[in-house]
């Protein structure tokens, strides 16, 4: 089990749904759709091992288990749709400042000294995506990223994702757009009656 | 030389619960909402200190480690059980009761231990005229400093579960992740106890020394043991607050490092 590069997912079960398999290989990208309190959050949140849940996954072969709780997450990062911030400035949530990304969601390096306060809800989802690929995860689980945001914003969000996919980040993508799916190239899982499963778009 | 104690007569404390039927009347015509608790708490004290005052008789005629023990491990327990009760969160299970319990036992326990083994020396060392005093008074003040510490701690992880969690999902150790929280409740509970030294002597005469005095005691004999007592409280407030923040936050999370809010009621 599990000696293929990227995330394998194998049984996992978390309160109202189960993800039988899925395999991500460095570079691949899975959407998961489904209808809204069906479990697409929890399933994502299970695979980044933050609640209670069975079953095991493996990154690069290796089982989650061998990983402590905070090292499988910096590499398996879990991407909420409105993730908090607890600093005064945006800087201080960054682990490094990316001028490409930045520029690509819209944003100059000054957003760095931005104050939380004043983000709406699209900048702080599309720095929450920022935020997160600054710390060069292995896999990314995005829940919604592009909810709240415009055409032109998502074609932005997915541009920085394809980015990094192609060096090498699998992504798993919660969305309720089939051509988003199309777009991403991506395996496209549905939900349905608490198992996830591969569909035909 | 030392001078006698004025013994107080019925009438003096009829005269002062007097006073707080007095405070009471006014407080219910006013329709401030303290009446009934004040009363209540009022009677309290009454009944609790003319039984604890019957309870050290009988123990300073029975001297004996046994007794002196069993009075400990009843303090003890009743302190815990009070840090439970001013918990807004508390930990189910045992938890609840034991997390509290276990941290005034740790501190309280060994700095009394240490003070009358090492600092006061009374024959023999459990000598129950030093010991019950000052374990109360470590129990008292340790049991405020965990109880508001601990009320902070699980109250602020509950208020800031988003960003402990995002925290947590962005890769950083629990105990990173956790830190403001633990902070904070680190300084709930030692701020009462910083702030009583700074001000003591002049803004309040600390009640352990007012009490030596008004027994005919000499002022700087009465100085020099309060200092010890306050000294040894805020090392049993800070310890015994220290291993509370440091048990209730590593009870937070599992060993996955997951928040973990359903193991509080």
């Amino acid at each position: 089990m599990g000696t293929e590069a990227g995330l394998i997912v194998d049984d996992l079960r978390c309160v109202v749904a189960t993800w039988p398999r899925l395999a991500v290989p460095p570079g691949g990208c899975a959407t998961l759709a489904g209808p809204s309190g069906s479990g697409k959050s929890r399933l994502l949140r299970a695979i980044a091992d933050l609640d209670p849940h069975e079953g095991e996954a493996y990154l690069d072969g290796t089982p989650r288990a061998a990983f402590a709780g905070h090292t499988w997450r910096q590499a398996v990062i879990y991407l909420p749709a409105d993730g908090a911030w607890w600093a005064e400035r945006v800087g201080d949530h960054l682990a490094a400042i990316e001028p490409d990304t930045l520029a690509t969601l819209g944003f100059d390096t000054d957003v760095a000294d931005w104050s939380v306060r004043r983000l709406s809800t699209g900048e702080r989802s599309r720095l929450g995506l920022a935020r997160a690929v600054a710390l060069r995860p292995r896999v990314l689980l995005l829940d919604e990223p592009t909810a709240n945001l415009d055409d032109a914003t998502t074609e932005a969000v997915e541009r920085v994702v394809q980015a990094r996919r192609e060096a090498g980040l699998a992504a798993v993508w919660v969305t309720h757009d089939p051509a988003q799916a199309r777009r991403l190239e991506a395996q496209p899982f549905t939900l349905h009656d608490g198992t996830a499963r591969e569909a035909q778009l | 030389m030392t001078p006698e104690i004025i013994e107080l007569q019925p009438l003096d404390l009829a005269l002062a619960g007097g006073l707080i039927i007095v405070l009471a009347a006014l407080a219910r015509a006013g329709r401030l909402g303290v009446a009934r608790s004040l009363l209540i708490a009022a009677a309290r004290t009454v009944v609790q200190l003319l039984l604890v005052g019957l309870v050290l008789e009988t123990l300073f005629a029975n001297a004996t480690l046994y007794w002196v023990a069993l009075m400990g491990s009843v303090m003890l327990l009743v302190a815990g059980r009070e840090v439970m009760a001013r918990q807004k969160r508390r930990f189910t299970g045992f938890w609840g009761f034991g997390l509290g319990t276990a941290a005034m036992f740790l501190s309280s326990f060994s700095v009394a231990v240490l003070a009358l083994v090492a600092l006061v020396q009374p024959e023999p060392w459990y000598q129950p005229q030093y010991a019950i005093p000052l374990l109360g008074m470590l129990l008292g003040n340790t049991m405020n400093g965990v109880a508001l510490a601990v009320d902070r701690l699980t109250d602020g992880a509950w208020q800031q579960r988003d960003v402990i969690e995002t925290r947590l999902a962005l890769g950083e150790p629990w105990n990173v992740a956790v830190e403001q929280v633990r902070r904070d409740a680190m300084r709930s509970g030692m701020i009462p106890m910083i702030n009583a030294m700074a001000a003591a002597g002049i803004v309040s005469l600390p009640g352990m020394m007012t009490g030596q005095i008004l027994a005919g005691a000499p002022p700087l004999e009465a100085v020099k043991y309060q200092v010890l007592i306050m000294l040894l409280i805020t090392v049993g407030t800070g310890f015994g607050t220290l291993a509370a923040v440091w048990l209730a936050a590593r009870r937070l999370f599992d060993e996955r490092e997951r928040l973990r809010l359903d193991r509080l009621t």
